[in-house]
């Protein structure tokens, strides 16, 4: 049923649907409001879960994984420095294949310190084995959780799932969303059966040591575990739609690329932006293109290799960066492009919550389509607090 | 071979590893029925190496500081199962892994008040990486982060009082054994898992290696520690001192000179190391006194 | 054999590894003064004193020679021995 709720209330009403037993997690701007709904719902008892209010992130992180290796659906939720704070616990999740569901409600990291939006916590932690999926609106953001659970407790996959939304665009609008009723999420999402769990009834010992004659065979299969994740991703978004009429999630998102020349490539809330410029540049005659990727990692190599086949030239918009090195997101396209000619252009946009009307889209897709170059190249410099020599090299490159 | 035990031998702890020998006795009493969280350590690396445990119940290496915490999960993830109170949860580690750097967890986990049972193995070190300082190493002793030398006579600093912490964060049972007295040690694990709530058993284990002593020696050295008073056995339930081992006190330097660690302060020739030596009879004479361990004089 | 589903183990493997062949010195039960005090069996780091009554032995696969139930046995009637010398 369609509601206007705040986008961190979709997120908690589909999470209690999903009938998670324990719930830990530690306050962060701009995911409070998701955990505070849940502390609600179990209070109400409309969630029968433990809510388990932990002194940090990092035991946010510890509590789940506890729980999950016990055999029971677990959540948490944060962002930025939470989600830096955690990091070897997000790395060990994973490598004992355990399907935490955790929410990243995106946002900068410090310093300086920021709570609004940009990616680099979640891109920080690309690296780990999580599933990455990224919402476009709040109506995506509440689907993808119940589609991760999916994915990740899927006996084929047994990974845990990112669901990424834009910290306070999403996480702090309020847009009608359609939650579904508890029996539609039971049809849809059956109870947990773990691969393996710790139980006296079979003990089991977990997190052995590695010598060097297997660590890397043990790293191999964790890597092929995390690539071989993508089809799963691919089917759940195929089966949601069936179960709930709307298609959500799965890879990409293309956007008029029937013989696009010049396509923006970028995740997220943005998307919506750059696929009002696309619509913008089409109505002058221009053969603009978008691509939105949903499924960060494991990354879509073949399916946007094809994509972009018949490309020219291709602008990626992205919320992050790698400090001296220039572009991420970026990197990856451009790995995934070698040698196929396409003119790939990157741009650092929107950190910290910098908003993003469409007419600084336009300029970066006007300076894309004019064939200049873009390495890492910041987008919407101020003058006054860069300094004029800076500002002036900057400025040259557009 | 026991037939219950659940800390099966091939594991790769030293001779005379009192930490090995301890974590035996403390799952044995605890029985089959129980899940373990274990800190990254010397009991964790000589009992995991794949493909072989020694383990024959449940449990699970996370990290080296999150035990208490994925304990805590473990404990949540049996009460949302109806399952609490028919399974023990067991979270243990070294001294290192429970004073210092999995400390923020552990008081986090106790004051939220999770029915598990903490237990940790104290020698002293940081063992497994090498004898490095930790929290709980006692005063004067070397490791190779403090070592002595013409500017040091070893570690500067007191061990950190962690029963005296578990008390204050209104742990109902809290209780220092060592194996220099095994059966102390099943009696209170036992005990331990009868109260319901967090508890917190702090075991002294030698460490022949680290310490530098004669592996058959053990369990003299561990009891010499308590008859010294550096050591104190005794036992808090809820917030009251209610037992205490009692001895007739022997003087520190019993125990200290059969060990390495301590025999800098014994070397030849200077006399200014009395003082330091009476400095650690003065932290022993507190315990007697503080634990009520002095036998009463007779007559 | 594959790596298994996240690297878990089964319960009590260790026993493939026969750390006996550490040894330097053996334990040897004289079984002529035991009470029956069960010390040794309780003290052993490996776990691998056995027996029953008044007669208990080291399981030499696993026996590391640290002479712990020698040195608690309160009747001596355990004593360390040298390991002979291979040809």
């Amino acid at each position: 049923m369609k509601r206007v709720m705040e986008g961190s209330a979709g997120v908690s009403d589909m999470v209690t649907l999903c009938r998670p037993l324990v719930v830990s997690a530690y306050p962060i701007t701009p995911q409070t409001h998701i955990v505070e709904n849940l502390a609600q719902q179990v209070a109400n008892g409309k969630l029968q879960a433990e809510f388990v209010n932990v002194e940090s992130e990092f035991s946010a992180a510890s509590v789940v994984l506890g729980a999950s290796a016990t055999g029971v659906r677990t959540y948490t939720a944060t962002s930025s420095q939470g989600l830096l704070l955690m990091n070897e616990v997000v790395y060990n999740i994973s490598g004992l294949r355990l399907p935490v569901v955790m929410t990243v409600a995106n946002r900068a990291i410090s310093p300086p310190l920021s709570i609004w939006n940009d990616w680099q916590d979640s891109i920080s932690v690309r690296d780990a084995g999580w599933i990455q999926l990224y919402a476009e609106d709040n109506q995506e953001a509440a689907d993808l959780h119940l589609q991760a659970y999916r994915i990740g407790e899927d006996p084929r996959v047994a990974l845990p799932v990112m669901v990424c939304m834009d910290g306070f665009i999403l996480t702090h609008a309020f847009e009608p969303i359609d939650i579904p009723d508890q029996a539609q999420v039971d049809a849809y999402l059956p109870p947990y059966q773990p691969v393996i769990k710790l139980d006296p009834a079979d003990p089991l010992t977990m997190g052995a040591f590695m010598e060097p004659d297997k660590y890397l065979e043990a790293r191999y299969l964790l890597h092929r575990a995390v690539a071989d994740s993508a089809p799963v991703v691919e089917e759940v978004a195929a089966s949601f739609r069936e179960a709930f009429g709307r298609y959500q999630g799965g890879l990409l998102d293309l956007y008029r690329m029937e013989e696009a020349e010049v396509v923006m490539i970028t995740m997220g809330t943005l998307s919506s932006t750059v696929k009002a410029v696309v619509d913008q540049a089409r109505a002058e005659g221009q053969r603009a293109g978008a691509i939105r990727i949903r499924c960060y990692r494991p990354f879509p190599k073949q399916q946007l290799r094809q994509a972009l086949a018949k490309v020219a030239k291709v602008a990626v918009l992205e919320k992050a960066l790698s400090l001296g090195v220039g572009s991420i997101l970026g990197a990856d396209l451009r790995d995934c492009l070698y040698g196929s000619g396409v003119q790939v252009n990157e741009y650092i946009i929107g950190l910290g919550g910098r908003d993003i009307p469409p007419q600084t889209v336009r300029r970066v897709y006007d300076h894309t389509a004019s064939g200049r170059p873009a390495d890492g190249l910041f987008v919407d410099l101020n003058a006054e607090h860069v300094g004029d020599e800076l500002w002036q090299a900057w400025q040259a490159l557009w | 071979m026991a037939a219950t035990n659940l800390f099966a031998p091939g594991h790769t702890a030293c001779l005379g590893c009192g930490e090995a020998l301890a974590a035996r006795l403390v799952i044995n009493a605890a029985g089959a029925n129980t899940i373990i969280a274990e800190a990254t350590g010397c009991l964790e690396i000589i009992s995991s190496r794949y493909p072989e445990s020694a383990w024959q119940v449940p449990w699970i290496h996370s990290l080296f500081d999150n035990t208490a915490a994925v304990a805590a999960g473990i404990e949540a993830a049996l009460r949302a199962t109806g399952r609490i109170g028919q399974v023990n949860v067991l979270s243990q580690g070294g001294d290192g892994a429970t004073a210092d750097i999995g400390f923020g967890p552990l008081s986090g986990a106790w004051e939220r008040g999770h029915d598990v049972l903490y237990v940790c193995y104290d020698n002293e070190a940081y063992m497994n990486t090498g004898v490095q300082r930790s929290g709980l190493t006692p005063f004067h002793a070397r490791t190779s982060t403090s070592p002595p030398g013409s500017a040091s006579l070893g570690n500067p600093t007191l061990k950190k009082d962690l029963p005296a912490i578990a008390v204050a964060h209104g742990v109902p049972y809290v209780a220092t054994s060592t194996v220099g007295f095994p059966r102390d040690i099943e009696r209170k694990v036992k005990k331990a898992l009868s109260v319901r709530g967090p508890k917190y058993l702090q075991i002294h284990v030698p460490c022949p290696l680290g310490w530098g002593f004669d592996a058959s020696q053990t369990l003299d050295l561990a009891k010499l520690a308590v008859q010294t008073g550096l050591y104190p056995i005794f036992e808090y339930e809820n917030g009251e001192l209610t037992g205490s081992m009692k001895v007739k006190p022997r003087p520190v330097e019993d125990y200290l000179k059969p060990q390495v660690r301590f025999r800098h302060l014994f070397a030849a020739g200077k006399p200014d190391l009395a003082q330091e030596i009476a400095a650690i009879q003065a932290v022993a004479d507190r315990n007697l006194v503080k634990y009520q361990m002095v036998v009463p004089a007779s007559g | 054999m594959p790596i298994s589903h996240a690297g878990v183990v089964r319960p009590g493997t260790s026993r493939a590894t026969k750390t006996g062949s550490w040894r330097v010195q053996r334990p040897v039960f004289l079984h002529k003064e035991c009470i029956g005090c069960r010390q040794c069996e309780t003290v052993c780091p490996e776990g691998c004193v056995f027996g029953e009554d008044k007669h208990f032995e080291a399981d030499l696969d696993y026996c590391k020679g640290c002479g712990l139930c020698a040195a608690v046995c309160p009747k001596k009637d355990i004593e360390m021995k040298a390991e002979e010398a291979k040809a």
